[in-house]
């Protein structure tokens, strides 16, 4: 505890002990900045995916549809005995016939707005809600079989599930790349204390002829690391969070980007960010400094 | 010292056998290159004898932790030669260093660095750098730094090579002033007119290191 509070208080000497205008030091702070960017933005796209693939699950997973495709002759018979076969199951909560005017829209991205569905053999379509018990899908595709064999229940799954594997692998892509920038964070401050110690070695042959202790001169670049990274990290946080207030809402869905952002706690992350850098730098210095000087007589 | 030698991979010292007592003043003294370094070097632990036993403050070297060698400087006064010093420290930080080192957090109101500044003759340069110092404005800094935790023992390596004679002869007279208040003090020299000053004022012993070992001088010096 005594240690820690050595560390993380103000202490005027203990920063002046190791010069600062090296150039480990601002190599440090503006790594940290760029790292932290990087971050937050990983972040804002994994949280973006994540609620994406939870909007999709949630709207597609408790909805299916019936597709009747007949002969024009007996389509509207079937589809009343669809339609029958379906008020008499259970766990279905509502069941709809899309109107023709639906049924262009739907046509619309791919055949544009005057295509004279009126006059093509379009099969008619059922969009079905079902309540929170759900319903038998299995005796429901027999029912239907055995009744309106020209029926097709789909029920989203082949839909639903590529998205959800896209928006996970989106999510995981986003905490893939915020391990190897901290991976990378940890491999640059072992290099940068490194180079810290080795153009500093007149200082630490002077603070060990007057009774340092390696804890000691350790605590010196490893505070002065530790801050800069913080402070570093911080600066990017900022900047990212500046960034993500340009992109375009999610309410814009033709721009590319829409909707990546922070919302609620997340934005959190921008105060955890600079103290995971802390936390991080701290230790990977302090690990590297004391084994470094193990060596360095 | 009993029996100790060190090899820097050929044989310096061998074999030596010598014992310090609290409150004395020794001259160390050879050719250039004869081990006097070395000799002060294992004094302070900065290198571990290759056999034998040296024994500070009663503790065995070869037991001595890092931790225990950074405690053992602290009771240590050591003057260099080449005097080292934080540059982009002023002088009073410098000097106050050890302090610092040990304490952390403030100067203890025991260590008067105003006083210890005065008594060097360098009040008026305390908040000079290092490099703007004059060589024997260095030595005495080094001299006042090395002192400043009241150490029981002072190691001098060659503190007067780079100084005039007059200047050597203030920075002696500190020393001799040292060894007067009970401090053990040893010199690293090859100025024999800086030993004949010295013994002038002070009982010293003069220990000559030739051909790897070490001898006790006669009153020849």
């Amino acid at each position: 505890m005594a240690r820690l509070k050595n560390i993380l208080l103000p202490d005027r000497y203990i920063n002046q002990v190791v010069p600062t205008n090296g150039f480990t030091t601002h190599l440090t702070f503006f790594t940290s900045a760029a790292m932290a960017f990087l971050i937050v933005f990983s972040l804002a796209i994994s949280f973006a995916a994540d609620r994406l693939a939870q909007n999709w699950s949630d709207s597609l997973a408790n909805s299916a549809t019936l597709r009747v495709s007949a002969p024009l002759a007996g389509l509207e018979s079937q589809t009343e005995a669809a339609l029958n076969v379906l008020s008499n199951t259970k766990g279905i909560k509502s069941f709809r016939l899309l109107k023709a005017e639906e049924q262009q829209a739907l046509l619309e991205p791919w055949f544009g707005p005057k295509v004279p569905i009126s006059n093509l053999p379009m099969p008619r379509l059922i969009s079905i809600e079902e309540d929170e018990n759900g319903y038998d899908r299995v005796g429901l595709k027999l029912r239907l079989a055995a009744e309106v064999p020209s029926a097709v229940l789909d029920d989203h799954t082949r839909w639903r599930e590529p998205l959800l594997k896209a928006a996970y692998r989106i999510w995981f892509l986003g905490w893939l790349s915020i391990g190897l920038v901290f991976f990378i964070v940890i491999s640059m401050m072992s290099i940068v204390t490194r180079a810290a110690l080795s153009s500093n070695k007149k200082v630490i042959e002077v603070l060990r002829l007057v009774g340092a202790t390696d804890q000691y001169i350790a605590a010196a670049f490893v505070r002065k690391f530790a801050f800069r990274a913080f402070f570093g990290s911080m600066l990017g946080a900022f900047g990212a969070s500046m960034m993500l207030f340009l992109l375009p809402s999610e309410a814009d869905q033709t721009v590319i980007l829409a909707g990546v952002r922070l919302e609620g706690f997340e934005w959190s992350w921008l105060i955890v960010v600079p103290l995971s850098f802390f936390v991080f730098t701290f230790l990977t210095a302090r690990i590297a400094s004391l084994s470094i000087l193990r060596y360095l007589t | 010292m009993e029996g100790v030698s060190y090899s820097y991979g050929e044989e310096l010292l061998s074999e030596l056998d010598v014992s310090i007592s609290q409150g004395s003043f020794y001259f160390l003294t050879g050719p250039s290159g004869s081990g006097k370094t070395t000799f002060l070097k294992m004094c302070y632990g900065s290198l571990i004898p290759t056999s034998g036993k040296l024994s500070v403050f009663g503790k065995n070297s070869s037991g001595w932790s890092r931790d225990e060698i950074a405690y053992l400087r602290r009771k240590i006064g050591v003057v260099h030669q080449d005097c080292q010093f934080l540059d982009h420290l002023n002088v009073a930080d410098n000097i106050a260093l050890p302090i610092r080192v040990s304490a952390r957090n403030s100067l203890s109101d025991s260590v008067n660095l105003k006083e210890l500044l005065n008594w060097v003759g360098l009040y008026h340069r305390s908040q000079a750098l290092p490099p703007e110092l004059s060589g024997g404005e260095r030595q005495r800094a080094a001299l006042a730094r090395a002192i400043i935790m009241s150490p029981d023992i002072i190691l001098a390596d060659e503190p007067t090579g780079n100084i005039d004679w007059e200047m050597s002869q203030r920075l002696i007279r500190l020393l001799i002033e040292l060894n007067q208040m009970g401090k053990t003090v040893v010199i690293a020299t090859h100025d024999l007119n800086l030993i004949r000053f010295t013994k002038a004022s002070v009982q010293a012993r003069v220990l000559r290191i030739s051909n790897k070992t070490i001898q006790l001088a006669g009153s020849d010096l």
